[in-house]
């Protein structure tokens, strides 16, 4: 992380919400109503043969409806209608998972139409359509231009809106040279003025792979649902065998059955829940990422940080604050601890960078040291920090001369107190040694008045974890997820934040190079791995992690090379994207025991009422022991096991879109509850609903 | 002793001697399957078929040793068959018709035995010995050898070889089967089976007709019959004839045959994956639906309908006295859910659910323990259909032993589990609705008439073997269609996990954490029986409803 300075935001984004569970996203059976249209649509055979259970369902709908003119009565026509019903509830289930992008990808068009660009073409401005712009172009953009293309800054600094993109108001920096110097296509320039070299075609800009990605239509089958797909697909033909062969024999025991039966049953068996909403929880497992501010560029990396077995963290704003605060003061002998804590306090005020400020507010909460303004001490000539002095401090005047108070660190408060003819006493070297071996920085405190120069303690500033750090990786570390921590400390430093936040292990004094090796030792292995990076220098480490999270404020090198990018710039969000990507797969899982668990009910329903009943095959009489439900007749029976299947998969659309509810915690447990949930509620559900059904069902003239 | 406290007894010996067995026995055939040391016959027969011993296979090779000896064997069997008048000890047996011929060579070939002739009125000595016998080693070995594969597929990381198949073939025939087969011949010898080469008796019966006896080398055939779950008999009574099966002894001995590699083989398992609870958890879901079909089987006899099974104490027709309820019951549960095959009681004659368990118990894939080798393959590859729908619900793209279940291995296994029920299916449906071919089924226009042909087909097709009786399965139409179904429902199968043990190779190893699935705990195994159970009932359920359901409800 090197910008987070513009960013308000990062401190309290990602303080841990306590509980871990991954949070549920938003549904509105409104969104049903809205979707229809584009379900009615999805109707065609060209579009329906990419989910094949459920193109068998519309074949089924299709023969029923013939079946049901050629032959009409109540109960064919009662078959056929739910039939297309269940099509179309699957398809509705696509519809609002896509539609839930659409908004988004509505607003991110606005940002980009109509833009004009100023090219400069051999030092001269013109003005032509950003779609026209080619990869190496360099344009102007002053305040209130909108950038035209994704690039980089090559000249000048400018504050820029990226409200189009990531709904974050408070403007950031963009300036040539360092990790600053990303913009992307669709902002706006606030104050300033800036050239930007084009690096990315039109038609192919991070605005509009976001807009494909938030619209689903540039989705492409993960490589689990394709496994998947293939299971599903191969119960369906299992169970198209089975139907199919079941009418010979059947004629041979004098109980021929009807097409519509036939069709019936198929549908009631071959996985139509998970059919249906196979493809509804793979854009909602998107959606989920994008609501929290995370493009993913494929599904693929979803998957993946489901899988992910090393987490690379980077120390300073992902496992510390992102900077080091002041924990104590120590006072050298013969000093007292109030006296140094004024001292600190007074040398602090005019230090504005975030350790001074750190030790101003640890004098006010354990010294009760109310903070001073600048301007309520007369006669003050304040010092402030610089880069070059390494000191701060003030000249306080008063009638018994200048008193000088110093903070600052330790060889150069220790060079001030010598030059000013003061000693130092071993006392201070011992106390800065100590902090330094903990891991700590010491900054050392001295003061010049009437009684010479002296040093008066040292203040202790150490990297401070982020609360609830520990119990997090505690929890990652039950789900079987190592972390690592990335940092350029020392490895004395880095040993002790490590102990403190409870890490597993830490990689310190950290190059990119060194990083790039770790994610190749720990994949050599087998693992999977997940980091964050923002910089050009990450770019080979991103690309080569299993998931790699390029933050958003980072360079274009790095964005191109992660396969996730992340809006909010929050290193800490990655433990939420593993969450989510564990979130997805269980939920396909469970939907795919729960459909299968389904049909051992729907055969107690349907078999009996085939054959119990039929004339001139009294022998398959006694399978009327299987009604089990006492369902009230063969037509009622059928029927409600029709209308079960399609009705749950209506039921079951928002599960489908929020995801199963999903904790982190070990595998044998999650698998234990799922299983209890909805492998057992698989079985136990649709006996109970299809009753329910059909006590209503048979309410109807000619099927009760 | 009441015959139940009897069967009890005897069923907590069985038990109680394999849980015993299984474990110095399975450790000792991962060791002949991984020791690098060649015996010096072996040496002799590599060197006599031309094969390199130390030689690594990939999947594609190792696929087509196996197809290209199987092929082999067919023919020579076919050619024995058709020939064998000319053959010493002929007994004066006449040359088997060609679909004939062409239906027992299959049958032996793929380890079923189904039988469409009688082994005493058909076959001459040499061709039982020659032909059927070394068929019932070799095709066992087969088996073992594809499983042992697959298990190296788990095992090996980043090499695609499998092993060779040559080696495992012979290893698996010298130092597993046949050992055990000498040991069990001289058992059965003393114990009463008859064992020679002499030519038929004739006697003279009491009542004044003659009779005619056959002899034979009955205890070596009946061994290998047991311990390579073949099931063919010698006579065609099978195992309830009292030339191969005299006495309640030896009826236990031939059902400890029957289980004790398919029951060892999960331990010799565990050994080769370093892991030996994976073993346990495999043969705990073995056991769990095997000792269910058992008591479900025993249960249902012994309350048989009607006013036969009334008198007897239960359903007694087609059962030996001298194995009672008891012995029948667990010989039929174990004959079906091996792929043996062998009957010492005719299925036929059981009550409508008791023949509907030995059914089910076919339909399952046999892999309850299952054949010898194919029934580890297939139970592994339930074990990973159950991974790949728990993996996901713990949060993780599956993997099962370190391995990812991605597309590739998902489309082997969906075609493995989705080929032997078509076959079933598709024959069963063909045959039941060629007007000219129901006149084979001898109950006919009932829902046993149903399950005679469906029957019939599941036990080609799953390679058991055994025959429910009462259809006349030697005519052209069903010697063929029941050949084929063996022929798909043995080496499709095979094919398809010889595929997936080179994919499984090819691969990296996933470390296990502790968000991996735990595949050797107690709720794998359960969930693992949920899957076998309810992906088989749901294909099945209907056809079964039509036959031994309809007639078992009554």
């Amino acid at each position: 992380m090197t910008d987070t300075a513009i960013r308000p935001t990062d401190e309290h984004v990602d303080t841990p919400t306590g509980s871990g569970r991954v949070s549920a996203g938003l549904f509105e059976p409104r969104q049903l109503l809205k979707s229809l249209p584009g379900a009615l649509r999805k109707l065609d055979p060209r579009i329906m043969v990419h989910t094949p259970v459920m193109f068998v369902v519309e074949i089924g709908s299709v023969i029923t409806t013939v079946m049901a003119i050629k032959d009409p009565s109540t109960f064919a026509w009662l078959v056929a209608v739910w039939l297309w019903l269940t099509v179309v509830f699957a398809n509705l289930a696509e519809a609002v998972a896509e539609g839930r992008g659409k908004a988004q990808a509505d607003t991110l068009r606005k940002a980009k139409t109509d833009t004009v660009a100023r090219r400069l073409v051999d030092g001269r401005e013109e003005r032509v359509a950003a779609t026209e712009l080619a990869i190496g172009d360099l344009v102007v953009c002053e305040a209130g231009d909108v950038i035209p293309g994704d690039g980089d800054v090559v000249d000048g600094v400018a504050s820029v809106d990226e409200s189009a993109i990531t709904g974050e108001s408070a403007p950031v920096i963009r300036e040539s040279g360092g990790d600053r110097s990303a913009v992307t296509g669709g902002t706006k320039v606030l104050s300033d003025r800036i050239v930007v070299k084009i690096t990315t075609e039109p038609g192919k800009t991070f605005i509009d792979r976001m807009i494909a990605l938030v619209e689903g239509a540039a989705r492409q089958k993960t490589p689990n649902e394709i496994a998947l797909d293939i299971l599903l697909a191969s119960l369906t033909i299992i169970f198209l065998f089975a139907v199919v062969t079941l009418q010979p024999m059947a004629m041979y025991a004098h109980a021929e059955q009807s097409m519509i039966i036939l069709v019936a049953l198929l549908v009631c068996l071959i996985p139509t829940t998970i059919g249906a909403l196979l493809s509804a929880i793979g854009i909602a497992g998107m959606d989920r990422l994008v609501q929290r501010n995370v493009l993913a560029m494929s599904g693929r990396a979803v998957e993946a940080a489901g899988d992910v077995s090393t987490l690379l963290l980077d120390k300073t704003g992902t496992i510390t604050l992102g900077n080091r605060q002041a924990s104590e003061f120590v006072p050298v002998d013969g000093v007292e601890e109030a006296e140094l804590a004024d001292a600190a306090q007074l040398s602090s005020l005019a230090d504005e960078t975030p350790e001074g400020r750190s030790i101003v507010v640890l004098a006010k909460e354990r010294y009760g040291l109310r903070e001073r303004h600048q301007g309520e001490l007369a006669h003050a000539e304040w010092i402030a920090f610089t880069a070059q002095t390494r000191m701060s401090g003030v000249d306080l005047s008063d009638e018994r001369g200048v008193r000088m108070v110093r903070k600052g660190a330790a060889s150069a408060i220790n060079a001030w107190v010598s030059e000013r003819g003061g000693n130092v006493p071993a006392r201070s070297g011992e106390l800065v040694d100590a902090i330094s071996a903990a891991g700590g920085t010491p900054l050392l405190v001295a003061v010049e008045d009437t009684e010479g120069a002296r040093i008066l303690g040292v203040i202790h500033l150490k990297d401070v974890v982020k609360e609830g750090m520990r119990e997090r990786f505690d929890e990652l570390r039950r789900m079987g997820i190592r972390t690592v921590m990335i940092t350029g400390d020392n490895p004395l430093t880095a040993k002790a934040i490590a102990d403190e936040a409870g890490v597993d292990d830490f990689l310190a004094e950290a190059t990119p190079e060194d990083k790039l090796a770790l994610i190749k030792r720990e994949q050599a292995g087998g693992k999977l791995v997940a980091m964050t990076g923002d910089g050009t220098n990450d770019a080979p480490a991103l690309a080569q992690a299993d998931v790699g999270v390029a933050m958003n404020t980072g360079t274009s090198a790095a964005k191109e090379a992660g396969n996730m990018v992340d809006l909010d710039s929050n290193p800490t969000k990655l433990i939420e994207i593993v969450g989510i990507g564990k979130q997805l797969l269980i939920t396909r899982g469970a939907l795919t025991t729960f459909s299968i668990a389904n049909d051992v009910a729907k055969y107690f329903a349907i078999i009996p009422a085939m054959f119990a009943s039929i004339k001139g095959a009294e022998a398959l009489g006694p399978l009327d022991k299987l009604n089990i439900m006492q369902l009230a007749t063969p037509e009622s029976a059928i029927i409600s096991a029709v209308v079960f299947n399609a009705l749950i998969i209506v039921a079951l659309i928002p599960l489908a879109l929020r995801g199963v509810r999903y904790r982190p915690m070990s595998a044998d447990k999650l698998l234990a509850r799922n299983l209890r949930i909805y492998g057992l509620g698989g079985l136990i559900a649709p006996f109970v609903g299809i009753k329910i059904i059909d006590l209503l069902v048979s309410l109807i003239p000619g099927i009760g | 002793m009441s015959v139940t406290l009897a069967g009890i007894l005897q069923l907590s010996l069985l038990i109680a001697v394999l849980a015993a067995v299984h474990r110095p026995f399975g450790d000792y055939m991962a060791r002949v399957y991984s020791s690098d040391e060649h015996l010096r016959g072996e040496r002799v027969l590599y060197k006599l078929i031309g094969a390199d011993p130390n030689a690594e296979q990939r999947w594609t090779v190792y696929l087509r040793s196996v197809l290209g000896f199987s092929m082999f064997s067919l023919l020579g069997l076919y050619a024995l068959q058709r020939f064998q008048d000319h053959l010493p000890f002929d007994l004066g047996m006449k040359p088997i018709t060609p679909d004939q011929a062409f239906n027992t060579a299959a049958s032996f070939t793929a380890n079923t035995n189904w039988q469409s002739y009688s082994g005493e009125t058909a076959m001459g000595h040499t061709v039982q010995m020659v032909g059927l016998t070394v068929q019932n080693f070799v095709s066992a070995a087969v088996g073992m050898a594809v499983a042992i594969a697959l298990v190296r597929g788990f095992v090996r990381v980043r090499s695609g070889e499998i092993g060779n198949f040559w080696v495992d073939l012979i290893r698996g025939s010298i130092r597993i089967l046949l050992p055990i087969a000498i040991i069990g011949t001289i058992v059965l010898v003393a114990s009463g089976t008859i064992q020679n080469l002499s030519d038929p008796h004739t006697v003279q019966t009491l009542s004044g007709g003659t009779q005619t006896i056959p002899g034979g080398p009955v205890a070596s055939q009946e061994v290998i019959k047991e311990l390579g779950t073949n099931g063919g008999g010698f006579f065609n009574a099978n195992s309830a004839h009292p030339f191969e099966n005299p006495n309640a002894f030896t009826n236990l001995f031939e059902i400890f045959l029957i289980l004790v590699i398919p029951f060892s083989m999960p331990r010799a398992f565990g050994r080769l994956v370093g892991n030996l609870k994976q073993g346990y958890a495999i043969l705990a879901a073995m056991f769990v639906i095997w000792f269910a079909a058992v008591c479900l089987m025993w249960w249902t006899e012994a309350h048989g309908n009607g006013a036969g099974p009334e008198l007897a104490g239960g359903a007694m027709e087609g059962k030996e006295q001298r194995f009672g309820i008891p012995g029948s019951s667990v010989f039929a549960v174990s004959t079906t859910m091996t792929s043996t095959g062998a009957v010492n009681s005719f299925h036929s004659s059981f009550t409508g659910l008791g023949g509907g368990i030995t059914m089910l118990g076919m339909m399952l894939g046999e892999i309850t323990p299952g054949g010898v080798g194919s029934g580890l393959y297939g139970i592994l590859i339930m074990a990973i259909l159950a991974v790949f729908v728990a993996g996901l619900m713990v949060g993780r793209t599956p993997e099962y032993l370190g391995k990812k279940i991605g597309a590739g291995e998902m489309k082997l296994v969906a075609m493995y589990i989705l080929v032997v029920p078509a076959t079933i299916l598709t024959f069963t449906g063909i045959a039941i609705a060629l007007p000219g071919e129901q006149a084979a089924i001898l109950n006919s226009d009932s829902p046993h008439g149903i399950s005679e042909v469906l029957y019939a087909f599941t036990s080609g097709a799953n390679n058991n073997g055994s025959a429910f009786a009462g259809l006349g399965a030697n005519t052209e139409f069903y010697n063929t269609m029941i050949g084929l179904a063996m022929l798909i429902g043995r080496f499709v199968p095979i094919a398809l996990v010889l595929a997936l043990a080179g994919r499984l190779a090819e691969q990296k190893s996933v470390p296990d954490t502790a968000g991996t699935l735990q595949t050797h705990k107690p709720l794998f195994v359960g969930q693992l029986v949920g899957v076998i159970l309810i992906i088989t009932g749901l294909t099945f359920f209907p056809a079964l409803a039509l036959g031994p359901l309809a007639e078992g409800l009554a």
